[in-house]
This record gives structure tokens, sequence and C-alpha cells, in this order.
């Protein structure tokens, strides 16, 4: 429409202006705390007991971690169906080599990532410089690995893992401040062994990070005449945020602590959003998916690019592979199954776009836990499996619906 | 005469903007009426509510067609009663043929099942009074534009058109295609239709309209009837622009100083029939400070040649020597050509120069990240900075620098382009129909930017289908046509009949 923009106009009608374009990201965390209080309520408060939301860290750690790499897929304009087949396959291969030949544990995890990393390498190779459409190219991918996990296997299951490895997915970060601060402050409940400080902490320092950061990135827009979320909105969000980061590892902290997986599902969040916010590499991915020839006429080496996507889906997946192998502490030949529909999900629910272009990191964060509270909500409310799919496919259709709507009616 | 069409009082309004504020318009029958005006004005929001694009309901105001007050719900409701626009971007499907186009949705059908034997005759007919000859079944693909154009018209004219509406039908068009389309017009006219024509070439108006409707910002300026009253270009113009244009071309001062780019016997294969040479033999220099045109009609292999030094962006088994300050340079690949100080502006701004979705700072920076990177780190205050100086600059109308380009007009997307090249700090640019689909305004802020390059000292070759446009900002020129420079003239000697010559000229020995 050609019409938006009468000459002249130099509408910064500020704040409503800024709260309309970012709708959609309050949109969806509003969204998510919606369900999430309504599992709360449903199942009369296990969702959100400190074990339960432990659990829920655990099993979405992997769709997390692989819904961060899809994305950049997604963004570059492509599709990534073999992610879960490459979970089985990794973890097969990790299991065969440290429990068949005694492998210790630390270079399988090295080798399990290159394995990752050269399977996406070779789908990138199709995709990319052979030219051909990235569904069917990991639609293969995704039956080869699937069978050649089975035949690794052959129905068996393998394992168990050493100990070290297994911490990986069922660990917890070790507790040094609570027993000094029971000898201090008495055994009651907050300073007794069952209340990790250590763990409570980290999340506290995390909290007063992000205000921090934030903080200062406001107002270094606003010196700058940048576009700026309005003050209350900043603090409001602000707020909220910090006080979910505290008040989830409060519950954490009363349980066991900071699972380890955490740890690295946050370092991975942090690096993936610096990395497509911040960095050329990022915005080049967005240029790619926005306008192919475009970019490549703005001197982009599209082709490379594409690949470089597919090897760190690869590698992804890998570690996803490996998370969790570590969590059911053997490979199953059915380890990983339907995984890429999760994850694929969450990306779209977190707002990326099927034509490329668009897609937030945080997005596809609040819509992995938007699929993992339903699942996890669901599950224990004893509602079967195919229904559960059900719900999931509605809510998945719901979500871009709305996303749809909202883009026409502008 | 009596009108056929008449729209009273239309106001139509988007979020925070008012795009049309109690516009008249009143077409009689069997003229050709024109529109005109900027970019922006409001020419194409006017033909959607008229068409039924934006339904009654979603407009203020009444149209009265053929005697009765029409309240259009939909396109195809205005379809129905011969109202048919043509859209500037074509809507035809690639890989159908002609005759399943123009029966799209309209297919002579029994029970579902196409009588094609009745389609193709029928479509043989729309051909003929079009003047194009096809064979109906050949696919969209394989025509040029301008063939392209002359279909969507006997697509128009199967749904028995009473008012055609063509929205800058020539805009993509070479001279002689236009010609042939305005023809085509007059005949309709003669037959009844009446047309309704936007365009920005005041040439073709003074050849066809009846009278011209000219609009500002979303409101009516005048009617002016061509029959009581002689047009100039300065008439309408300052009716346009709301003031006098004195000058199209803002004056310069060339300072040519020497030899800066050359390429010397150029070959390029076309990129799916190896062997078939699309240009040939082509040399070429331009000097600093200097504005060199490439005239040539459509189709000459124009853009083919500046795709083809731009990194082989066209293409294959490109052969030649390209040299730079006189040293020879690798142009290989896009990333070598930038480096080597080339740029290319390319002739469709919204497939192959902007990402649409999104904003000005991203869009300007894209073809230079490391420029405003460290480490591969984006310094984002630099960025904003950097995007905000072009946006001054090149006097790029925008709520911000964060607005996103789809919502530009045609003449800011294209300053956006200019500014990612201009910030890649090129030695040559290539500038591809730079001024095309855009008002008189914004062309005349776009040659005082090329003029300002050249005065800078770098190499501006500036391709253009119109002429009188080369004449006026190049200091040399270049006659292409079929893939090789038929003529070369410095621009004080040229004259659009001098350079028509140089092709015909050809032609002559060809046949």
């Amino acid at each position: 429409m050609k019409h938006e923009v009468i000459k002249g106009q130099t509408g910064t009608d500020g704040g409503s202006g800024f709260w309309k374009s970012n709708l959609r990201d309050y949109g969806l965390l509003g969204s998510l705390l919606v369900i999430m209080g309504f599992f709360e309520f449903l199942t009369g408060g296990v969702l959100l007991a400190p074990v339960n939301i432990t659990n829920l860290v655990l099993q979405n750690s992997y769709i997390v971690v692989m819904a961060l790499g899809m994305l950049l897929i997604i963004v570059g304009g492509n599709i990534d169906l073999s992610v879960g087949s490459i979970v089985g396959f990794v973890g097969a291969i990790a299991a065969t080599m440290m429990v068949d030949y005694k492998i210790p544990w630390v270079p399988v995890v090295g080798l399990s990532l290159v394995l990752g990393g050269l399977i996406g390498a070779a789908q990138g190779y199709f995709v990319a410089f052979a030219r051909i459409p990235s569904f069917i190219v990991t639609l293969g991918g995704m039956l080869i690995f699937r069978g050649l996990t089975g035949n690794i296997l052959l129905g068996q299951f393998v394992g168990p893992f050493p100990k070290d490895f297994q911490s990986i997915s069922s660990g917890f970060i070790p507790d040094v401040l609570s027993a000094p601060l029971s000898d201090l402050f008495g055994n009651s409940f907050l300073f007794g062994p069952g209340f990790r400080w250590t763990s409570m902490l980290i999340g506290v320092a995390g909290a007063a990070l992000l205000i921090f950061t934030s903080a200062r990135r406001w107002r270094s827009e606003k010196a700058h005449t940048m576009e700026t979320e309005p003050f209350a909105l900043f603090v409001g969000k602000n707020a909220v945020f910090a006080l979910l980061i505290v008040g989830l590892s409060y519950l954490l902290a009363s349980y066991r602590g900071l699972p380890n997986v955490l740890i690295i599902m946050g370092v991975l969040i942090l690096l993936y959003m610096f990395v497509t916010t911040r960095m050329t590499i990022g915005r080049r991915i967005y240029a790619l998916g926005g306008n192919r020839m475009a970019a490549q006429l703005s001197g982009i080496r599209t082709e490379r690019l594409i690949f470089l996507t597919f090897v760190n889906m690869g590698v992804l997946a890998g570690l996803a592979g490996l998370i969790v192998a570590a969590r059911l502490n053997s490979a199953t030949p059915s380890a990983g199954n339907s995984f890429e529909l999760d994850v694929i999900a969450a990306c779209f629910i977190g707002g990326a776009s099927a034509s490329g272009g668009v897609g937030k990191v945080m997005g596809v964060v609040i819509g992995a836990f938007v699929m993992g509270v339903m699942n996890n909500g669901m599950s224990i409310l004893g509602i079967g499996i195919y229904w559960q799919y059900v719900v999931k496919g509605f809510v998945l259709l719901a979500a871009v619906y709305v996303d749809v709507y909202q883009k026409k009616t502008g | 005469m009596t009108a056929i069409m008449e729209m009273r009082g239309i106001s139509k309004s988007f979020p925070g903007v008012k795009a049309l504020r109690d516009v008249n318009l009143t077409v009689q029958a069997g003229e050709i009426h024109a529109i005109c005006g900027e970019n922006g004005a409001g020419k194409s929001t006017l033909m959607k509510v008229l068409s039924g694009v934006y339904p009654h309901g979603s407009y203020e105001g009444e149209i009265i067609y053929q005697g009765a007050e029409r309240r259009f719900a939909t396109i195809s409701d205005s379809e129905h009663l011969g109202i048919i626009i043509i859209h500037q971007e074509l809507a035809l499907v690639p890989l159908l043929s002609i005759a399943e186009n123009i029966f799209l949705g309209n297919e002579p059908a029994r029970m579902g099942v196409i009588d094609w034997g009745a389609a193709f005759k029928r479509t043989r007919e729309l051909l003929a009074k079009v003047g194009l000859n096809e064979s109906p079944n050949a696919l969209i693909t394989n025509l040029g534009v301008g063939k392209q154009q002359l279909v969507e018209i006997a697509k128009a004219l199967a749904k028995k058109v009473k008012l055609l509406i063509l929205d800058e039908p020539t805009a993509s068009l070479n001279e002689s295609d236009s010609d042939a389309l305005l023809d085509l017009l007059l005949e309709f006219k003669s037959q009844g239709i009446a047309s309704i024509l936007i365009s920005h070439k005041l040439n073709e108006l003074a050849k066809v309209a009846d009278s011209i409707t000219v609009l500002r910002d979303g409101t009516t300026v005048e009617t002016i009837d061509c029959h009581t009253e002689k047009i100039s270009e300065g008439r309408i113009i300052k009716s346009m622009v709301g003031r006098e244009m004195s000058e199209r071309y803002p004056h310069r001062e060339p300072a040519i100083g020497q030899k800066l780019f050359e390429i010397r016997d150029w070959r390029v294969e076309h990129p799916l029939h190896a062997g078939r040479e699309v240009i040939k033999g082509v040399d070429l220099h331009v000097n600093r400070g200097e504005i060199l045109g490439i005239a040539g009609l459509m189709g000459s292999g124009r853009t083919e040649l500046a795709m083809s030094i731009f990194g082989r962006a066209y293409g294959r088994n490109v052969t030649g020597q390209a040299l730079m300050a006189g040293r020879e340079i690798d142009l290989t690949t896009i990333q070598r050509a930038v480096a080597a100080g080339i740029a290319y502006v390319t002739e469709d701004r919204k497939s192959l120069g902007l990402i649409l979705n999104e904003d000005i700072k991203h869009n300007v920076t894209l073809a230079n990240l490391p420029a405003i990177a460290w480490r591969g780190v984006i310094d984002e205050r630099r960025e904003a900075t950097v995007a905000a100086q072009y946006r001054a600059k090149l006097n790029i109308r925008s709520s911000s620098i964060l607005q996103k380009t789809l919502n530009l007009s045609g003449g800011n997307q294209q300053k956006v382009v200019l500014s990612k090249w201009l910030f890649a700090q090129p030695q040559v640019l290539i500038l591809d129909e730079p001024t095309r689909g855009i008002d008189v305004g914004a062309k005349y802020e776009i040659y005082s930017i090329i003029n300002e390059l050249a005065a800078s000292g770098k190499g501006v070759i500036v391709i253009s289908s119109e002429m009188p446009e080369l004449l006026g900002i190049c200091d040399r020129l270049y006659v292409m046509n079929e893939g090789a420079f038929v003529d070369e003239m410095p621009a004080s000697e040229a004259s659009q009949e001098k350079i028509m010559a140089s092709i015909m000229r050809q032609h002559g020995t060809l046949q």
C-alpha cells in the first residue's frame, strides 16, 4: 500500500506505535502465562510444584536447544524435518561408543557434536549448493537416520552410561552455600539443607543482570533518539521478567537446585540472541530469508549461509541427542521420534514466518515452553496422548492464524 | 456526452493516514480519461475503491456507474458490470498458456469441463483485436513484458469491458510497445470503450487523453479538458507538484577526469542456452566525474550487460577484461565486484533491491555490514547514525529509520537502495532505470544525487528507457542494440532521433 505514509508525515506516535509493533511479543508471553495459570488451576497446583517445574525444564531442554537452530533454518527460508532422527542416531552412536567401545564420555561428547555437524553439512550441501528443496532433502534425512538408528541398535536399549555423562541431563549444579548458611542461621526451611542457596543466588544475579543490561540499552536508545518503548512498559516488562526468573529459581532451589541442562540452555539462548540481533551473520540470515535475490545482489554469499545454518542445526541436534540419551540413560530406537514436529511447532508458535526472514529467539523459546507446558499439563491431567496431539494441533493453528490475521489488519 | 461513471466525494482512510479526501472524478462515455499525480497522491487507492478492491463501506462517498449508484463488495462485482482494472504488476500466471490465462476463472465450460476448442477460437479473436501475433498455447513466461501487457488487455476484452482502467501500463514498456498500446486505447475509444489511464509520462497524455484529472495529496486539484485547453508538460507538472518546475533536470558543471573503469571485449552467454551470446563483445569505459548513459530498447541487453559486470550475476561463460584505474580487476563474484568498487542499483527495486520486510536502517547497511561491525558484532549506534545520515542526506521521507521499506513510496524506496550502495563506497555506480515508476519531484532529487556522485569523482553509468532523461543528465551515451554497442556520442550532440536512427540502421542491415 503506497499510501500508508503520505510524505511530510513524520508520525512518531511513540508509545502506541511501539506498543502495536511489539504486540505480538507481549501477547505470546501473555498466552504462556495464561496457559500456565490454566493448568496450575486444573492440576490443583501440581504444575508449579518445584519437582514438576524441574521436570518441565528437563523435558523441554532439548526442544529449546533444537528450536534455536530451527529458527535460523526457518528464518533463512528452509525447514529441517530430520532433527528427530538425528537425535536418535547421534544418541545411538554415542551410546555404542561409550558402552560397547568403552570410550570415555568427554571425547564421545565432542565426537557426537562433530557427527551432528557433519550430518548437517551433508544435508546443507544438497540444499544450498545442489539446490534441492530442504523439505525433500531433510525428509530423506529423516528416513535415512531413523533407519540407521534402528540398524545400529537392532531393537536393543544400549546403556547404562557413566554417572558423569548422565549428569548432563539429570545433574544439578553443586550447592556450596547452603551448609555454611545453615550453620550461621540455624536450621529453618530457607536455611536448611533442602534449600539450594547457590541456585537461588544465581537466579537473583541473572535477574539483576537482565535489569542492568536492558536499562543500559534503553538509556542509550533514548539518548540516540531511536524508537524506544515507553517507560512504564519498559519497567513493567522487565519487572515481570525479573520476577519470573527469581520465582523460577526459588522453585528450583527448593527442590534440587538449577539443573545442569538449564545452564546449557540458558547460555545457548543468550548466545543465539546475541548472534541473531547483534552479529553480521545473524543479520545476513534475516536478509537472506527476507529476499534471497536482493541479499545475493548485496554481496551476501547466500549458499554458504544456508549451508552454515544446516551445519549449526546438525550440531544442536547432536547436542539434543546427547541430552536425550543422558536423560533416558540409554539409547533407544525410538528416541527423538517426532521431535521435529514439536521443534517446528515451537518456532511457528513463537512467531517465525514460514516464508522466511521473520522470527525471534525469545519468541521460539516461549513457543517451546507453550508446547512444553501443554504436554506436561495434559499428561498430569491424564489426557490421552492422542487427544494431546489434537489439542497441540489446534493451538499451533490458532497461533499462526492470529499472526496472519494481525498482519492483515495491520 | 453523458457520464458513464461518476465518483462523488470519495474519502478513504488507512490507520493514521487519510489517503483520499473528498475526491470527485467523472468519466464520460467513450473517452480516455487520464489521472496524474505524484506517487502517494492517491491514484491507485482511488482505482481500488472504484474496482471494489476496497469494498463499499470502507470508504465514504458514492459511485454512480451507468446511471445507478453501485456498491461493489468485491472485484467480481465491478467486473460483472464491465469495469476491468489492469494493475501495474501484471496478474498473469507465468506457467500457464495465453488461452488459460485469458479465461482463468471465466472458462467456457459445461459442468466444469472446459471447452478448449471454444477457448482457443475466442483467444485467437481476442489476440487479433489487440494485435498480438502469438499462439494461444504459448506460455506467458516466454513472452516479453509488452506482450504480457497485451494479454492482460485481451483478458479484459474477454470480460466484455466497458470501462478499462490501466495503472501505469507503459511503465515497463519500450517506446514502440508503448505506442502500440496507446494506439490500441484509441482504437477502443472508437468502439465506445472508456478508459482510465494512470500515467507519469506526460507525452502519452498529450497523445491520447481527452481529459486529465490531477490528484495531489489525496485531493482532486482540477480536471483539464484537453479539447478546450492546450495542455503542456509545464502546466500539468505545476498542477501535480503544486509549484512551478522550471527545470526537469538539475544544473551541473561536468568536471570529467581520467579514465576510471573499463571493460574490453565483454562477452556473455545466455544462462540457460549455452553458446547463445547475449552480450557480443562490448567495449565500455567511464571516466571520473562522468555520467555515462546506455540507451537502447528493452531487451537490447543493457541489464544483462550490467549484471554480468556486477560479479557475473547474470549469464555464463563471461569473458573479457575489466580494469579499474588501469589495473585489471577480478569480477568473478559479487563480493569481488563490490570489493573492486562496483555497485549495481537494480531496475527492480522491490524484488532485487530491498528486503521489504526490514526497516530502512537494516537495508541501508546491508551491502557493507563490516563497516559498522567489529569482529562480526554490529555496532548498533553506529548503524543508526549511518542510516540517519543517509535518510537526511537523500531526503528519504519516512517516519523514522525504523520504518519498513515496504511502506515507502517508490521514490523513497529507490533512495534507500541508493543509500545502500552509497554506503558501500563504490568507485563506479551502475544505475539501472533509476527513476522507473517514480514521480517528477522524486526524479529531480535522484538526478541531483547522481550529479553529486559525479562531482565527487565517481563514475556513474545510467541505463534508462526514457531517452529525454539520458539526454538531460548524461555527458556521453552508448547506444546498445541486440547485445552490442552500435553507436557512441557525446550527449551534447545526441537527440532522440539520432539514437533511434542508430538502432534502426542496425536493424536495417539485418533485415
